[in-house]
């Protein structure tokens, strides 16, 4: 089983580094592009886990613990069998 | 009376403060390997500048799990001082230990300068040495520095009195352009509810002497001193 883990800067907070790639990509001559945020992206082998809903359980925790700061980041996980 | 600076792999301030420390207050200073558990005997502990872990992750995401920052837990629920710079700031924010989360700056560079701070709260036992809008020569280099919490939280630290220090100009206006990191209303330290465990993202320790442009870190330092010698007395 393989989990994918999605870490995003919470909506309310401003980024930064979204903001100087939209401008880049504009400069490129990108004209229909209104925002772009930036992000990180997990890819998580699993073994062991027999069901989707435990290993949907384990990766969430582990999102929340670890691979998302909470206070500025928000996750998403996708669990693929 | 013991200071203690941790070492975790990739801090690169560990000697400034232990410099700072041992030459400055002329106290008994220890490193602490970030493997270790044991803080007895340690009245306050540093968390020093660097790149713990390399940044990996989020900068001081990592160091949160090393097995040092369990004891620096309890020893901040003992009541003991713990000083976050730099990258002892990011840390003590991810462990929780302080609320907020230090972002990348808002001008995306890695700011390396001497900044002017303004005394925000003399009653702490960082503080004492200074009073309430004392404006502070102290260096700054991250390029993870900007300070960002959730209304709430900023409302509470406001509150009761938990923002230490403030970017402003030479004169103590707190300024958009004396701000050099985009940092939450110009914020640069702040401690917990207890006052107890401070974190900031300037640097103290490399303003100890005039050699080195400014000596006004050295306040920070002499009133923690200060503030353990009370505390022992008090015991």
């Amino acid at each position: 089983m393989k989990a994918k883990v999605f870490v995003t800067l919470k909506p309310s907070v401003l980024d930064p580094q979204g903001k100087a790639i939209h401008h880049s990509i504009e400069t490129l001559g990108y004209g229909n592009i209104s925002d772009v945020r930036q992000g990180k992206y997990f890819e998580i082998a699993l073994n062991g886990i027999a069901d989707e809903e435990s290993a949907r359980q384990e990766i969430e925790q582990m999102a929340k613990d670890v691979l998302a700061n909470p206070v500025i980041e928000d996750y998403r996980v996708e669990i693929e069998s | 009376m013991k200071f203690g600076v941790v070492v975790f792999p990739g801090s690169n301030c560990d000697h400034d403060a232990y410099h700072a420390v041992s030459k400055y207050l002329g106290q008994p200073v220890g490193f602490i390997w970030h493997k270790e558990t044991d803080l007895s005997g340690f009245d306050a502990v540093i968390v020093p500048g660097g790149f713990s872990y390399g940044d990996y992750l989020r900068a001081g995401a990592l160091a949160r799990f090393s097995p040092v920052m369990k004891s620096i837990n309890n020893f901040a629920a003992e009541g003991k001082y713990v000083f976050g710079i730099c990258n002892g700031f990011q840390i003590l924010c991810e462990a929780g230990l302080l609320p907020g989360a230090l972002m990348r700056n808002a001008g995306l560079h890695f700011v390396c300068k001497h900044v002017n701070l303004r005394v925000e709260n003399e009653n702490t036992p960082f503080t004492s040495s200074y009073d309430n809008g004392h404006v502070l020569s102290i260096p700054i280099a991250h390029a993870e520095g900007n300070y960002a919490c959730d209304d709430e939280t900023f409302d509470s630290l406001e509150e009761n009195g938990q923002i230490v220090f403030r970017y402003s100009d030479e004169n103590g206006e707190v300024t958009d352009e004396a701000n050099p990191n985009g940092a939450r209303s110009n914020i640069a330290g702040i401690c917990n509810q207890d006052r107890n465990v401070l974190g900031m993202m300037p640097h103290p320790e490399r303003a100890c002497e005039e050699l080195l442009g400014s000596n006004d870190g050295r306040g920070m330092f002499s009133s923690l001193a200060a503030s353990i010698s009370r505390h022992s007395i008090l015991q």
